[in-house]
């Protein structure tokens, strides 16, 4: 791997970090959210918090498409899967989501026909080889995967397949924020905006986030050197008063996004007037639904969805922890009841979970550390 | 499922236009390279994969340091990579 070292290099590390650290205001404390779950895996990975100085705290964001599906939405597919003839398909990730009376592999051991897939494709392959089925394929993630299944219904009416349709669960990112800057929970400084999402609806779509609120917003790629040059990015623009919103990871995301895509999603889906998001509660126009011209593979027009609301655990804080408001290990039950090989919450589910991600890498960060030795002296 | 897998494209589809096949660390799948119609790649040039669709050009560099952030993910990664083995895209 010999170009890997430009992304990790250690020195490179440390005057990026020397050159925040110069731009923190004294007394000044800065909280900056990365929106997106793989942006908070890296950061656990690495360790990166602990380049940071004390002053400037990174706060994890809903960017977690398993995490923000609310349990309701789980036992509605199950209820689907449970139907005559159905074959449903899901994303492996999606399969130990916990829903009020189990996840999927439960439903599956109870009888019912879940079966994962790697691509929305692969169900269209199962739909061709199953004419006498009907196979509803579970459809969720933002920006980044709402274009596969868009392309995959405009591939499943090419061919004419009349026994395949979509349980639509995909969720937009851009509301999600918005709700996140409304909320009074919360004061951030500034954004680090998500890699792939971005790589579809490229980086107008934050503008409001700067010519509204205020903050600036740096769009950045997934390895170290990309977290800790776009936290730098906004310490420039918020030591300069300046709220814009800049690219770091332009070799990859176009500015205007991938038109193709957005015009696949146009097309099949449109924006719901609400959606419950786990945690954030209902947002509006925060998701999207199967469009009345493609009704025939919309599965909520073609069977009974109950749409019951299902309250969390109790014991369960992945609501807190996806605002930013608790981290990880402040929740009651993190790493004792919920750990990722028995999850209670979608954070733990999900590697790219704030809580699986901390379970897995961050377990002696800097924030434990300070926190273990103030209880200590207290 | 978020994660953007590198894949190097080894050929065009003689019949369908939008598939591809693809090397992802030794596996070897077609893909749907629809949604870069705009600028749809050639063999030798990588992709960055999501779900079994193409979604953005990448470069050697990029892929090399995409692809050592996924095997560092572990469990995650061989859970993606084990499930587009399975993938029969067509």
């Amino acid at each position: 791997m010999r170009f890997v070292d430009e992304f990790r290099d250690a020195d490179k590390a440390h005057a990026l970090a020397a050159k925040i650290a110069a731009l923190c205001e004294p007394g000044r404390q800065y909280k900056l959210m990365e929106v997106c779950g793989g942006h908070t895996h890296t950061i656990y990975k690495h360790g990166l918090e602990d380049y940071l100085p004390e002053s400037v705290t990174l706060v994890h964001g809903p960017g977690c498409p398993v995490c923000v599906i609310p349990m309701g939405r789980v036992d509605d597919a199950i209820h689907l899967a449970s139907q005559p003839d159905v074959i449903m398909t899901s994303f492996g990730d999606m399969m130990r989501v916990p829903g009020s009376g189990g996840s999927f592999f439960d439903a599956n051991a109870e009888g019912t026909n879940i079966r994962m897939v790697y691509s929305p494709l692969d169900s269209l392959k199962i739909a061709r080889q199953n004419p006498d089925k009907r196979v509803v394929f579970m459809a969720i993630g933002f920006e980044t995967t709402a274009p596969s299944t868009a392309m995959t219904m405009l591939r499943a009416a090419a061919a004419g397949l009349s026994n395949f349709s979509v349980f639509c669960n995909h969720v937009t990112i851009v509301p999600a924020i918005k709700a996140i800057l409304d909320s009074p929970d919360l004061r951030l400084d500034g954004f680090i905006g998500p890699g792939h999402v971005s790589t579809v609806i490229g980086c107008r779509p934050y503008e409001f986030i700067a010519r509204d609120y205020g903050k600036p917003v740096v769009v950045a790629g997934f390895e170290p050197l990309d977290i800790l040059q776009s936290i730098y990015m906004l310490m420039v623009q918020l030591s300069q008063g300046r709220s814009e919103i800049e690219n770091q990871y332009s070799r990859v995301v176009p500015w205007d996004g991938n038109l193709v895509a957005l015009k696949a999603i146009g097309e099949t889906m449109e924006l719901r007037p609400y959606f419950e998001w786990r945690g954030l509660g209902f947002i509006s126009h925060s998701a999207l639904q199967v469009r009345e011209k493609y009704a025939a593979m919309d599965a909520e027009r073609l069977f009974q969805v109950p749409g019951v609301r299902v309250a969390d655990p109790k014991a369960c804080q992945c609501g807190e922890v996806l605002k930013g408001v608790l981290k990880p290990w402040e929740c009651k039950v993190f790493g004792t009841a919920c750990t990722p090989e028995t999850p209670i919450g979608t954070c733990m589910v999900s590697p790219e979970g704030a809580c699986a991600a901390y379970y897995n890498f961050g377990r002696m960060n800097r924030t434990r550390v300070a926190e273990a030795a103030q209880a200590g002296r207290s | 499922m978020c994660l953007g897998i590198p894949g190097e494209v080894i050929e065009l589809h003689p019949e369908q236009p939008d598939l591809a096949k693809v090397d992802v660390s030794g596996v070897r799948r077609l893909i749907n390279i629809g949604l870069l119609t705009d600028d749809p790649p050639v063999p030798g040039e990588w992709v960055l994969i999501h779900v079994g669709f193409a979604l953005s050009k990448i470069d050697e560099r990029e892929a090399a340091a995409a692809m050592e952030f996924l095997e560092g993910i572990g469990q995650a990664y061989e859970d993606e990579i084990n499930a587009l083995r399975e993938s029969v895209i067509e």
